[in-house]
């Protein structure tokens, strides 16, 4: 094997290979939107709403016009006025009754009402940012207060927000058999009853949203960089909902983005009004958001509240399950926030387990915050909590181990392919395998002795299990459109052989913190046996890739990566054309290997990148062939795919001051195949702590006039590296059956099944005392005193 | 949010009353006061344009002055807008209790923010609004007793009280002074104000 072949396998699939991109970004190279700038670009800053629900009665701009350096006030009524059109909602959710789902007017920036504190109303526009803040401090609105609605439990019986909506419901949805789960009810040995809340979170990527406009005049062409998930789906959207331009006239160009987390995927009115305001005064403005508006205005995620209930025969098998849900939509439906709590929620509730009967609905309502929509895990993580929280509790009332009642309810591999009563299949699993690595990494055996350990400091010591699901990869596009989403959900991939051999990889997929630049570059080396450091991927840009749907859900591996090794499949087809031309053979006599075609039965073979300047330099060439070494697929999935896994995690509970430490945790995953062990264990350690963080720390508060209280880093808590231990993890493999590189995604699963884990943990060292998410030591400490 | 003060003023409640009155001895105690309009005896349109750290904004308060009872207390009811910055409503019920030669001023707010100052967190705003009424009264009391202020003894002293107001403005009488209502316009006003000043 040459030493290049030994580079190949060393940085191809399966390999710890460093992050590339790491480098240009622990080094300040990276190039994020704010580092884009134009010679004689402008400022923008937003007038944002300080009421949760009030009338526009005036906009009075003078005053800030005058404002030395102010260039252009515009308010959400000149967009309206100037025909730009609502930012639309992505999936239509059916009701239970068939209805569709009520849709809130959804102006860009707030025209005759505003209905939560943070929503834009006016954009101001000035020769520099100083000069921009100024005037917009100068902008005077005169606003009549309306009532609010702001808690997600009571909103169906408050005041109504909106025309037409009556309850402030947008849908009250439901899936599975309900008459069937009635029956399990009936004839159950034991039932488990749970109410729950899952705490609304913000999130808090480390780079905040921005945008630089830009308008050419000479060509009519509109250029956006903005902190996007999926470039091509804001192109889309603006261009074809908003009607900003025709979609050729407009580039969206998404560089290096510091974290998304769900919160960079959607539409949002700060760049439909920067774009907008960039064409109508023919000058490049820039917008970055400053921390305080993240907390406002990026969408938020979760903010559920549930009441569940299990059914458990007499040998302790799950029978029923059934979940009633109140999800809090904000005030206005964000560009996925409908499907969040329906097809990415209610179908996960099923879980590892063969309960054969299961019945959900969801209720979506309106109330006066922001908007509420994906984010990381998106659904998953609320349906882990209700199903894991609940079975726990199911096994303290039965006097059960809670790994054995998971165990012994568990899907079984020769399950599979195992349809689950809410509509999902999954293809394949293997859950035991992974309950198995992860009790035995957390020595489950002696967890008594760490217990008595820690009584003897005046701590209580809990564990808890999370044995969760999840969908990644959202598919297929036939039956997701059906279900009314609004795009399809495939991937682009191409692979350009460039004449000297290096290769430039453009996908669809986007990469805000994934490795895609490394992994996906894994991927090609490995399948075309070109060395890792010839391959670039190029991302984030319309303007130099087919149409592609971004990052979310885990998907960019599984559909992006897929669509990759479609690419390189043709690239290889047509190789062995040319190669066969070149050794005088037929091409059904070619085998490729390594990075080389080979003919059959001979010593003969020519290396990729000698094919590749053939195909470029066709000097001597099949009459039949194109020239040139460029192939490009899309990739529809036949399925999600089902990552899997256990989280166990254990608390120590301080009984004086109620602080919760975690101070073990174990996750074991199943991802499928891996293309880099180091990136995987990335995706899972970041995960998992933003998982603590839901179940110890984080909580979007909103007071009862729907102020936010918790809008800065001094009021909405974090995790910090002191608050986690170092996290054990660890992975099973049963490779996806349906594509081609046998993988799952492990984007989320960190997030998903940490909460559960912990809370679980956390209400065992209580002694089976309940307490919301997240678990503040005042909580804790009231729990402890029995309050 | 909540908040409840006491100040003692080294003067008598008359010339308290008085000094509270004076229109001249308070535009000395507030910086940044553009105008002061009465509406009419109990409505007062007051601006100012002020400038905290990076936030600057024209405060506009509308106030109301309620139950009356000269010279022992008042309510005021009022709502800040700050634009930008956000805007406080809410009221202040005012007391003046007489200790020897000496005034007890005190106060209870109960007032809710909102926008950018809601944000900011109210622990944030709470040691700002009280900051805000130090300055005023300690600028108040200098006014009255320069002497006192001027050496090294403070005219003002403050003591924070955990006990809710008594039940003395719950009087209402036919009270018709015009400029006399300032003081519970300029207290709650401070109060208003450092609310929103706090970002």
């Amino acid at each position: 094997m040459s030493e290049t072949d030994q580079t190949t396998q060393a940085q191809g699939i399966g390999a710890p290979v460093r992050r590339r991109e790491d480098l240009r970004f622990i080094t300040g190279q990276g190039q994020y939107t704010d580092d884009m700038n134009r010679a004689d670009q402008l400022y923008a800053v937003f007038c944002r709403s300080p009421y949760a629900r009030a009338e526009i009665l005036s906009i009075d701009t003078a005053e800030a016009m005058a404002v030395e350096g102010a260039v252009g006030v515009f308010t959400g009524q000149q967009m309206v006025d100037d025909g730009v059109g609502d930012l639309p909602c992505g999936w239509l959710v059916k009701g239970k009754d068939g209805s569709d789902m009520k849709s809130s007017p959804h102006p860009p920036m707030a025209a005759r009402y505003v209905n939560y504190v943070g929503e834009p109303y006016a954009v101001v526009v000035g020769t520099s940012l100083a000069a921009a803040k100024r005037a917009a401090e100068s902008v005077v609105a005169d606003f009549k207060e309306l009532n609010a609605v702001v808690d997600v439990a009571t909103a169906a019986h408050s005041e109504q927000i909106y025309d037409g909506i009556e309850n402030n419901l947008a849908y009250e949805w439901a899936l599975g058999d309900e008459d069937a789960t009635r029956m399990a009810f009936a004839k159950a040995a034991h039932v488990t009853t749970i109410e729950l809340v899952n705490n609304r979170l913000i999130p808090n990527a480390m780079e905040p949203r921005a945008c630089l406009g830009c308008f050419d005049a000479a060509s009519g062409e509109y250029t956006l960089y903005t902190t996007s998930q999926n470039p091509h789906l804001e192109r889309l959207v603006l261009s074809a909902f908003v009607q900003i331009a025709p979609e050729h006239k407009l580039r969206v160009v998404a560089p290096d983005v510091g974290g998304g987390f769900g919160s960079k995927i959607f539409v949002y009115a700060e760049e439909t009004a920067v774009i907008w305001a960039a064409g109508k005064l023919a000058q490049p403005i820039k917008w970055v958001a400053e921390r305080g508006e993240s907390f406002l205005a990026d969408a938020h995620g979760r903010d559920h509240v549930t009441r569940a209930e299990l059914a458990v025969d007499d040998t302790g098998r799950f029978t029923g399950l059934k979940v009633v849900t109140t999800a809090n939509l904000g005030a206005y439906l964000s560009t996925f926030g409908s499907a969040v709590p329906t097809y990415l929620y209610g179908t996960l509730l099923a879980g590892q387990y063969k309960t054969p009967n299961i019945y959900v609905e969801v209720q979506g309502v309106y109330t006066n915050t922001c908007p509420v929509d994906a984010y990381r895990g998106a659904g998953r993580p609320e349906a882990t909590y209700v199903l894991e929280r609940i079975i726990e509790q199911a096994a303290r009332e039965l006097g059960k181990d809670p790994a054995d009642l998971r165990r012994m309810n568990m899907i079984q591999p020769e399950d599979f392919p195992y349809a689950t009563p809410v509509a999902l299949t999954y293809d394949v699993g293997n859950y035991e395998a992974s309950l198995d690595k992860a009790l035995e990494l957390i020595d489950y055996n002696s967890f008594e002795s760490r217990q008595a350990a820690a009584a003897e400091n005046n701590k209580r010591r809990g564990i808890g299990f999370a044995c969760y699901i999840e969908a990644c990869g959202l598919a297929p596009s036939k039956l997701a459109t059906e279900l009314g989403a609004g795009v399809g959900l495939y991937e682009s991939g191409e692979i350009r052989i460039n004449p000297t051999g290096s290769v430039s990889v453009f996908t669809g997929s986007h990469s805000h913190g994934q490795g895609h630049e490394t992994t996906f570059a894994q991927v090609v080396a490995s399948q075309l046996g070109i060395p890792y450091e010839d391959i670039e991927v190029i991302h984030g840009d319309t303007g130099r890739m087919d149409f592609g749907l971004g990052t979310y859900g885990s998907r960019s591996l599984a559909v992006g990566g897929s669509a990759l090794v479609a690419a390189g499949n043709k690239i290889i087809s047509k190789g062995k054309k040319i190669a066969a031309h070149m050794m005088q053979a037929d091409e059904a006599q070619i085998d490729f290997k390594d990075g080389n075609f080979i003919l059959q039965d001979s010593n003969q073979s020519v290396s990729i990148q000698e094919v590749a300047f053939a195909a470029y330099v066709p000097a001597d060439y099949p009459e039949e062939l194109e020239p040139g070494l460029s192939e490009k697929a899309f990739y529809d999935p036949k399925n999600f795919t089902f990552p899997a896994g256990t989280h166990i995690a254990e608390v120590e509970v301080d009984i004086d001051t109620g602080v919760t430490t975690l101070v073990k945790f174990v996750a074991v995953d199943d991802f499928g195949h891996i293309i880099n062990p180091l990136v995987v264990d990335g995706q899972v350690h970041g995960g998992v702590a933003q998982g603590a963080g839901q179940a110890m720390m984080e909580h979007g508060i909103y007071d009862e006039y729907g102020q936010l209280q918790t809008g800065s880093l001094m009021d909405y808590c974090m995790p910090r590296a002191d608050d986690l231990p170092d996290f054990d993890v660890d992975t099973t493999v049963t490779p996806c059956t349906h594509n081609p590189l046998g993988v799952k995604g492990c984007g989320e699963a960190g997030a998903i099944g940490s909460p559960a884990a912990i809370m679980n943990a956390v209400t065992h060292a209580l002694g089976n005392k309940d307490i919301s998410m997240p678990a503040t030591p005042e909580k804790v400490w009231r729990a402890i005193r029995g309050e | 949010m909540e908040q409840v003060g006491e100040y003692r003023i080294t003067a008598t409640r008359e010339e308290v009353w008085a000094a509270l009155n004076d229109a001249e001895i308070l535009g000395r105690c507030i910086a940044g006061c553009q105008e002061v309009n009465k509406v009419d005896d109990q409505h007062f349109d007051v601006k100012v344009k002020a400038k905290v750290g990076p936030v600057s904004a024209v405060f506009q308060a509308a106030l109301e002055l309620m139950d009356l009872q000269p010279p022992e207390s008042y309510v005021i009811q009022g709502n800040v807008k700050g634009g930008a910055a956000g805007f406080a409503k809410g009221s202040a019920s005012v007391a003046l209790c007489e200790d020897g030669a000496a005034t007890v001023l005190s106060y209870q707010v109960n007032a809710n923010v909102g926008g950018k100052l809601a944000q900011v967190g109210s622990r944030l705003v709470d040691g700002a609004a009280r900051k805000m009424a130090d300055d005023f009264f300690a600028a108040f009391s200098q006014q009255l007793s320069p002497e006192t202020e001027s050496n090294s003894t403070p005219g003002v002293a403050e003591k924070n009280s955990e006990k809710d107001s008594s039940g003395k403005d719950s009087l209402s009488n036919g009270y018709e002074g015009s400029g006399q209502g300032k003081i519970w316009l300029v207290a709650f006003f401070v109060l208003g104000l450092a609310l929103v000043l706090t970002l």
